[in-house]
């Protein structure tokens, strides 16, 4: 990567695998107004239990979301960036987007801005999102044929006028790709988001990937479909599935070229707050924030302090994780980590909400995505009832590292031929997987990390 | 005649208030309201309702009964 774009993304945990571990976002739910209506979207409805794009607890002003932004600067030292997602269009309901920008770069120069859309008003806020120093900005894509656009997108409003079929995917694709040309055009870096709808674009999204690369995308981030008749949608009411992980994964592999792609991706709320894993918007509530907070940047600027170091000891680790399995003469396996952040395997098995999975072999060590789970301890007893849903969730995973796990669901996880290990506590995650992989599959194993 | 905004299934998203060109629409109680008094019902502006138009949810702008 080049010094200048590793500059850009070092910092941004959607833009950067690595940064997703020490960096944390938040996106502040100013711009509910949307232009485009999507099949896998139900405007309706918002709830605080679930986490998925577009939904979110409370709206807010510009002015509300300054005071929310500087309690959570205050209170979450990992805090890097600040998106707008929605919930509905971040261009499309620009005014909302610009002021809330503009009110918090005033008080907090350093937090990287960026937003997410889905094109269609893009090419109409291109100058000013440059010269608002926004140097982030996804674009949700999910196709660059028209025609498959027919069987995802109802309805535009474009030019005083909503369209309909054919007509209104020609002038979404059009207005996309024209959008994503001239941020390229100005060194803006772009993510192109594409929700993988099986049946309908997930062949195509092999194509949408080559064009999108080809017209100057940074990275694309392959999402699978959330669709249930609860939510409302219309794939959700008419049955449409989403794909499961190893088809997603399947997919992900084809797209693969090294780092162009992204796989860490958590499909956050247009409200969330903190690390990617993890969500702390409801500790953030209006109700639960002063009402005229002044920035403190002290927090912030120890914990870069601390975490610049801490990061190049990981990334040594890494490098020395990957050198010592190189060759290896055994198999690629799936290796399911427990972790709370930092690149450590920190996080009890009974705590976790969700698993980081990695791909060990001769090839080294990669990160394959992450397993959403119910969790399985609730304060000093097992569920024994989420166990198979985990296990369901860890389909075609070897081994579990953690930071502890009970004897119970050790050997539930035994039993379906998962191997659960805490000796690598508190380590490095690769070196901790990679250790775990030399002890059990090369007999000569080299010493690591 | 006048457009009206179908109250219980509003998103309150507000695309209809900047869509409006009669600047008839506003934010009341966390409601959006239309001011009969100022909607045209884009007669002679648009061929459709401007709020009808973009509002995310089927026949939630919606002519006032005569």
């Amino acid at each position: 990567m080049a010094p200048d774009v590793w500059e850009k993304v070092k910092d941004h945990p959607c833009y950067s695998e690595d940064a997703h571990h020490y960096f944390a976002r938040m996106h502040v739910a100013v711009a509910p107004a949307c232009n485009i209506q999507c099949h896998y979207c139900n405007r309706k409805y918002d709830c605080a239990n679930e986490s998925r794009p577009g939904v979110v607890s409370e709206k807010l002003t510009p002015k509300q979301a300054l005071r929310k932004v500087i309690t959570v600067a205050n209170e979450v030292p990992q805090l890097s960036v600040l998106g707008i997602a929605g919930p509905g269009d971040a261009c499309y309901d620009w005014r909302r987007t610009r002021d809330t920008f503009a009110g918090v770069s005033a008080q907090i120069p350093d937090i990287k801005l960026c937003l997410s859309t889905n094109g269609l008003a893009l090419p109409d806020h291109i100058d000013e999102i440059a010269d608002m120093n926004i140097d982030h900005v996804t674009i949700t894509i999910n196709m660059v044929d028209p025609a498959i656009g027919t069987a995802i997108y109802p309805w535009i409003f474009y030019n005083h006028r909503r369209w309909t079929g054919l007509d209104a995917s020609k002038l979404l694709h059009e207005r996309q790709m024209q959008g994503l040309e001239m941020l390229a055009a100005r060194n803006i870096l772009v993510k192109v988001n594409s929700v993988m709808i099986p049946g309908i674009n997930d062949e195509h999204l092999v194509e949408v990937n080559k064009v999108v690369k080809a017209k100057g995308a940074f990275l694309h981030n392959v999402m699978p479909l959330i669709s249930d008749p609860a939510h409302g949608t219309h794939y959700g009411l008419t049955g449409q599935r989403g794909p499961r992980a190893a088809e997603l994964q399947a997919l992900q592999d084809r797209l693969s070229d090294g780092a162009k792609l992204m796989r860490h991706c958590r499909q956050c709320r247009a409200d969330a707050v903190g690390l990617l894993g993890e969500d702390r918007g409801q500790e953030f509530s209006l109700d639960r924030i002063e009402a005229a907070p002044a920035y403190d940047p002290a927090k912030r600027a120890a914990y870069r302090t601390i975490i610049a170091q801490e990061r190049s000891e990981h990334m040594a680790s890494t490098v020395r994780a990957g050198d010592a399995l190189a060759g290896a003469a055994a198999p690629d396996i799936l290796v399911a980590v427990a972790s709370k952040g930092g690149g450590r395997i920190n996080q009890h098995f009974g705590h976790a909400m969700e698993f980081l999975v990695f791909q060990a072999g001769a090839g080294g060590i990669r990160f394959i995505g992450h397993r959403k789970v119910e969790q399985y301890c609730r304060g000093g007893w097992g569920d024994g009832a989420a166990l198979p849903a985990v296990l369901t969730a860890l389909d075609g995973v070897a081994a579990v590292l953690c930071a502890k796990i009970g004897e119970c669901p050790k050997q539930s996880l035994a039993d379906a031929g998962i191997v659960a290990c805490d000796n690598f506590a508190y380590e490095w995650i690769e070196a901790g997987v990679a250790g775990w992989y030399a002890a059990t599959y090369q007999s000569d194993h080299k010493k690591i990390a | 005649m006048a457009y009206k905004i179908v109250a219980s299934q509003c998103t309150v998203c507000g695309a209809c208030e900047f869509e409006c060109p009669n600047v008839a629409i506003s934010l009341k109680r966390d409601m959006y309201v239309i001011d009969a008094k100022k909607c045209t019902e884009c007669k002679d502006q648009f061929d459709k309702p401007q709020c009808a138009a973009v509002c995310p949810v089927p026949d939630t702008c919606i002519p006032l009964a005569a």
